[in-house]
This record gives structure tokens, C-alpha cells and sequence, in this order.
């Protein structure tokens, strides 16, 4: 390598790791705020006078207003429910679009491409009222039900993807005997591995994000929150002194295992980027 | 040969049998003539429980549709408790939700009945031709295979119908009544007020009026900034750590993504604490002696906007670089050999190559982006709550984008009818943006076909 490669080398690697830091400054921010002792969100200094972990401890033993375990578990139970209800709806609505022939196919996906132009919230008032109808509201069954109710809504990416499998494979299943239903089960889900797991992580990591739903759902009553309503309400003006660095230690343990699966998802996440471009 | 799918309802009503035309009332009875006898007995369950529905639901919901309810309720003094009473009125958002369903319950009645006469003109059909009628075991198969569509759509269709398409009908209907604060049912009913809340947004209401365009005009600039600022400094990105130079590419990547795989609601939240005047942006310029009052980051109407651009920069440029770093490795190594040969130096490869084939594989991503920016509610309503809050809008803020205001007149101001009509007119802007969009695209596909 000449001289002067070494030295742009250096530079870009210079100003790629100054932006790394930029990126990670909030990151940063909340690990330390997570250990600070002392409470309140401003302080008018930038390092903490005294780390501790009681903001953790007290996370899950002060449980008098806000209940971090019991938002945690509301959580959980959502998201694995929604995971496997959403990830079902889904790839069946994918496979149907993508490998099966009949009249109104072309009618319902132009339905569901205009139903997909409202802003997702805009009827979260009817849903309300419609749960409430039910005897639903206040309970986690009806976020289960809103969260998973628009699957069929996000096939894409799962039809982008069973697009792309071969059609001779189908077809030599016909041949021997195979039902569509025995196709779908035993030759299109098993060679679609990527995108069965792209989905489940997909629609697992979306009730741990949202607090819409949860606020209009829930109401104030802070047992059935999840944890993203729950910690918005954290730093609401009234409660943010006393626990802004709660909040940040709650922030901590929820980013880990969202972190980890979003990792996860970068891995299909450009092939289903590009493939959707080169098709349309 | 198989009986084909056509002219079954000409069948239907060719037959003259009386219990054909009684199917016409009494569903499913013709399947008895053939011995279809479950297939019959179905029909009729949908029947009885369609008549069973509509008993109970249209007196006491539907009957009302024209008025969305007559008698509020009252405070009945009650002689023998010596209390006040509430005596039960009507309610219209009750009156209007179950209208919506009866109404739905309805067109798949009528859908139902038409299979019904499909059903029974094609039985009638097999019989002339000598054919099988398929018993209803060899149904259920068929479901499990040349229509399992059928089979699969059920489930995902049932509640796409739910929580999606009846609450966008439920909603675009009180986009025309006055479903506001003041008439929340069961204490106020609310009615019919045909195009006022459109006219009242144009020109009728001068405060509304100045706040949908200023709202509007935002949204659009926003959504612009949001958009183009993302595009070309996550292309920049991509191509610095795709330099030949810089190595451990697969770990810058991971660097910049895992910043923002955190949890928006915890990152957002927490930057936008930092930006208030005590918090510690301001403390670090503070420390710095680069200022000696606090900057009003999020208070100040344009300050607040240059904000909201820039810290969405810091979220969305890691995933424009993720994209296009999957463009930049899939350009064919040959193209550029090519232009080596042909003497292009690194600059005439970037602008007739990298450039060009980057736009044209990113544009219909770029178009969705910028459809989800015009309803990017996540980073404003986290950020900055829409504010600075302005007296000149009516409950709305300077940063505030269309779908933020809807959720802050649904949520805090229970003003549901101009809510909905804001949702129909995002609808509308974003439904002809992808529409125009789509056609333009898909015509460039075309033409490449021809290539």
C-alpha cells in the first residue's frame, strides 16, 4: 500500500468511527443515566456524582404505582401469542397470493393495498368501542386481537419471497399425488425458513414498540399496560423526576433482547429490500 | 367433462322444481333433492342465524340509522329511593357501530344467498349431465386442495373484515357527523351533519382552516427533509464503509444498526428529555461555555423543526445504509471493468454507474419511505409532542404532523368526527402520492421489457 492509501485509509476509518460515536452517544447516555443515583432527568452536570444499581433493584421491588414485572409478563404474553397467531395469518395470506389462481385474487390484493393507505390508528376509537361491545376492553386479548387482526395486510415480503421459489416444485408434487394443503406444509414452509423467522421476529417485536393501542385500549389502568406504554408514562411531566433513571434502567433490559432480535432481522432484511425493487 | 363454473344461476332458475324456488327463501332446501343433506342443512343455519341477528340488531340499532338516536338519557326522580335515575337513552356511537355490522352482515348474507343459488343450479347441472354430485366429505377435500384459498383466507379475511375494514367504514361515516366533545353519547348524541367538518377544514372555520394548511404544508416539508436528508447521506454512508480502504465492513454496519435496533419509544423519549432546557445537550453546551442561556430546542418553532429533521436523521440514515449496501454489492463487477477499459476514471464510474443504478433499484423503496415519513408519528409525537404548542391552530403544535394531530384530537380531545376527517383526507393524499407513483414506475418496468 502506497503512503498516500495509508494515510486516507487512517481518515476514513477515522471519521467512520467518529460517527459510530455520534450514533452511540444516546446509547451511552442511557447505560450511565441507567446507573446514576441521583434522580431527576436534568441535572446541570454530564457524569453522574454516584452509580448504583438500586435503579434496577427497585425496578422490580417498588411495584406501589408502576409494576415493571407485571408489564414485562403483559408483554411477553402478547407478543408470543401475537407471534404465532400473526406469523400463521400472514404466510397463509402470502402463499395464497403468491402460488394459488382464482377469480377475486387480483380484487383482494388491490383492496388490501388501498386498506393499507389509512393511517394504521385512525380507527382505533371504533376498535375501542367495539371491544368494549364485546366486553373486551381493559384486557390483553383485545391487544392480541388488534395487533394480530391486520395480518393480512403485510403479506409482501412473504410473497415476495415464496415468489421466488421455484414453480417446478410445486408441480412435481402435483404429479406425485399432493394436495395444495400437503404443498404448503411440506415443500413451501420448509424451504422458506428466512422468511417464517423474519415474520415471527417481526411480529414479536411490534407489541414491545407500541403504546398507541395500549392507551386506547387500556385506559389508565396501569396493571395491564406493556412496557412501552408503561415507560412512556414514566417520564410523563408528573412522574419523570422520581423515575427518569428507572426509565432508563427499564430501557436497558427491554433493548437487549429487541437489539439481539433486530440483529437478527438485518440478515433478510436487504434481500427483501432489493428482490421487492426488481420486481415491483 | 367437468362441470364448468358458468351460468349456474341460469341453471338455477331453468329447473322448475318447487323446492328450487323455495332455496330461493328457505336456503339450502333444493340440496335436498339431491341428497346433499349436510351440505342443505348448512344453508339453512346461516339462514336462521342471519334472521336471529337481524331480529335483535335492527330495532334497536339500525331503525335509528337516520337519526343516530332520539331520546338522551335523563335523570328520572325516583319517588321511592328519593334519588335521581338514569333513565337509558339512546346511543349513537352505538346505534352507528352496529349499523356498520348489520349493514356488513348483510352484503355477506346476500353473497351467501347467491352461492346458495350457485350451489343448487350446479347440483342441478351434474344431475342433467350425469355427473357425480361431490358428496360432502369429497367438499371438505377440495377445500384442502383446488380451493384451498378458500380454506387459508378464512381466518386472516374474518379478521381483516373486524379490526380493519368495519372500523375504517365506522370511521369514514363519523367523518360526517359532529362527534365531538360536546356530543359524546350517552350523555350528548351526536348526528348527521353531512360535509361540515370538510367545509369547516376549507373554508368555513377560519382557525381549522389556517391549521389544516400549516399542518399540511409541514407534513409535506417533512416528509421531503425526512426523505432526501435519509437518501443521500445513508447513500454517503453506504459507500464510505464499502470503500476499498476501510475494513471490517460487516462491523461498521452492525454498529450503525444496533444503535438504532433500540426500542424507538426508550432512544426517542430519551433524547428529547436531553434537548429540554435543563437536560444535558444544553448542560454540555453550557459546560462548554459555547452558550449562556439554554438553547429552546424543542420550544422554539423552527429550532424544534431543524430538530426533529436531524434526529431523524440519526434514525433512518442506518437503515438507508443498510439498503444500499445491499445495492452497492449486487452492481456486476463487470460493469465496471468495462468502464475501466474504457478509460473512465473513479468519478465517471460513480455518476454512470454506482448513481444511476442505485436510484433506479431504490425508487420504489424511496416511495415508501417517504409514504411512512408524511405518517411518521413515532419520532414527532416522542420527540416533541407535537409542540410548541401554537395559538393560532386549533389544539395543535408547530412540529405537529397530520397523524399526530388526528391522535391528539382522538386521544385528548375527543373531537372524533374532524379526527376522521383528517384520516380520509391523509388517505387521500397518500393513497394518489403511491398511486401516481406506482403507474410512473411500473410504465418504466414496461419499457425495460421491451429493452
Amino acid at each position: 500500500m502506497s503512503k498516500k492509501k495509508k494515510i486516507r485509509s487512517v481518515l476514513l476509518h477515522l471519521l467512520l468511527s467518529i460517527l459510530a460515536l455520534l450514533w452511540f452517544v444516546p446509547i451511552f447516555w442511557l447505560l450511565i443515566s441507567s446507573f446514576r443515583e441521583e434522580k431527576g432527568a436534568a441535572v446541570p452536570y454530564l457524569w453522574p456524582k454516584h452509580f448504583t444499581l438500586n435503579n434496577y433493584i427497585r425496578l422490580f421491588t417498588d411495584t406501589a404505582l408502576f409494576d415493571f414485572r407485571k408489564w414485562f409478563m403483559n408483554t411477553l404474553y402478547v407478543a408470543c401469542i401475537c407471534c404465532v397467531i400473526t406469523t400463521i395469518l400472514t404466510l397463509m395470506v402470502a402463499y395464497v397470493y403468491s402460488r394459488l389462481r382464482f377469480k377475486s385474487r387480483k380484487t383482494l390484493m388491490n383492496v388490501s393495498l388501498i386498506l393499507g393507505m389509512f393511517p394504521g390508528f385512525m380507527s382505533m376509537i371504533a376498535i375501542y368501542h367495539f371491544m368494549k361491545a364485546l366486553g373486551l376492553d381493559q384486557t390483553l386479548l383485545a391487544l392480541i386481537l388488534v395487533y394480530s387482526g391486520g395480518a393480512a395486510l403485510n403479506y409482501y415480503i412473504a410473497k415476495g419471497f415464496f415468489d421466488t421459489i421455484p414453480k417446478s416444485l410445486d408441480e412435481a408434487a402435483t404429479l406425485d399425488g399432493a394436495t395444495k394443503h400437503t404443498i404448503f406444509w411440506k415443500i413451501i414452509l420448509p424451504n422458506s425458513k428466512p422468511i417464517v423467522a423474519t415474520t415471527a421476529i417481526n411480529a414479536f417485536i411490534a407489541p414491545w414498540a407500541d403504546f398507541i393501542f395500549v392507551s386506547v385500549i387500556m385506559k389508565d389502568n396501569y396493571d395491564k399496560y406493556t412496557v412501552a406504554k408503561g415507560l412512556y408514562t414514566m417520564v410523563e411531566k408528573a412522574n419523570v423526576y422520581e423515575y427518569y433513571t428507572r426509565f432508563c434502567a427499564a430501557g436497558v433490559l427491554i433493548s437487549i433482547p429487541i437489539v439481539f432480535l433486530f440483529m437478527q432481522l438485518q440478515r433478510f432484511y436487504v434481500g427483501g429490500v432489493t428482490a421487492g425493487a426488481s420486481k415491483g | 367433462m367437468k362441470t364448468k363454473d358458468k351460468g349456474l344461476i341460469k341453471a338455477f332458475f331453468a329447473e322448475k322444481n318447487i323446492l328450487n324456488y323455495l332455496s330461493m327463501f328457505v336456503m339450502g332446501l333444493g340440496c335436498f333433492r339431491f341428497k346433499r343433506f349436510i351440505k342443505g342443512l348448512i344453508f339453512m343455519i346461516i339462514e336462521f342465524l342471519y334472521i336471529l341477528f337481524m331480529r335483535t340488531f335492527v330495532p334497536k340499532y339500525l331503525s335509528h340509522i337516520l337519526t343516530l338516536g332520539e331520546n338522551t338519557q335523563t335523570k328520572v326522580w325516583d319517588e321511592a329511593l328519593q334519588i335521581y335515575k338514569r333513565a337509558p337513552g339512546d346511543n349513537s356511537m352505538l346505534i352507528l357501530l352496529f349499523s356498520v355490522l348489520t349493514v356488513a352482515a348483510t352484503i355477506i348474507f346476500i353473497y351467501v344467498w347467491i352461492i346458495n343459488l350457485k350451489t343448487i343450479g350446479k347440483m342441478c347441472l351434474q344431475k342433467k349431465n350425469g355427473e357425480h354430485i361431490p358428496t360432502f366429505r369429497e367438499d371438505l377435500k377440495s377445500l384442502l386442495d383446488e380451493r384451498f384459498h378458500n380454506t387459508l383466507l378464512a381466518a386472516p379475511l374474518t379478521t381483516l373484515l373486524f379490526f380493519t375494514v368495519l372500523p375504517i367504514a365506522f370511521m369514514i361515516l363519523i367523518a360526517f357527523t359532529n362527534f365531538d366533545s360536546d356530543h359524546q353519547p350517552p350523555g350528548a348524541l351526536f348526528t348527521w351533519t353531512g360535509l361540515t367538518n370538510v367545509t369547516d377544514i376549507f373554508l368555513g372555520n377560519a382557525v381549522k382552516t389556517h391549521t389544516f394548511f400549516g399542518i399540511l404544508g409541514w407534513t409535506l416539508i417533512w416528509a421531503v427533509l425526512a426523505t432526501f436528508t435519509n437518501y443521500i447521506f445513508g447513500m454517503l454512508l453506504a459507500m464510505l464503509i464499502n470503500n476499498k480502504l476501510v475494513k471490517w465492513k460487516k462491523f461498521w454496519r452492525t454498529a450503525f444498526i444496533a444503535a438504532i435496533a433500540v426500542p424507538q419509544f426508550v432512544s426517542l423519549l430519551l433524547i428529547s428529555r436531553a434537548l429540554e432546557p435543563g437536560g444535558a445537550v444544553n448542560v454540555l453546551l453550557m459546560n462548554l461555555h459555547l452558550i449562556d442561556q439554554p438553547l429552546p430546542f424543542l420550544t422554539d418553532p423552527t429550532l424544534a423543526r431543524i430538530c426533529v429533521v436531524v434526529i431523524n436523521m440519526w434514525v433512518g440514515i442506518p437503515y438507508t445504509m443498510m439498503t444500499f449496501s445491499g445495492v452497492l454489492m449486487n452492481i456486476p463487477e463487470d460493469l465496471y471493468e468495462s468502464a475501466e477499459i474504457d478509460g473512465a476514471g473513479a468519478f465517471r464510474k460513480f455518476t454512470s454507474i454506482t448513481l444511476p443504478y442505485m436510484v433506479f433499484v431504490t425508487a420504489p423503496a424511496t416511495i415508501t419511505t417517504f409514504v411512512s415519513n408524511i405518517n411518521n408519528f413515532n419520532v414527532i409525537y416522542l420527540l416533541t409532542g407535537g409542540g410548541p404548542f401554537s395559538l393560532e391552530y386549533y389544539q395543535a403544535g408547530k412540529t405537529d404532523l397530520l397523524v399526530t394531530w388526528l391522535y391528539k384530537l382522538t386521544v385528548n380531545q375527543h373531537d372524533y368526527a374532524l379526527a376522521s376527517t383528517i384520516g380520509v383526507f391523509i388517505f387521500i393524499i397518500v393513497s394518489s402520492v403511491s398511486l401516481t407513483v406506482y403507474n410512473k414506475t411500473s410504465a418504466v418496468q414496461k419499457e425495460d421489457m421491451f429493452q
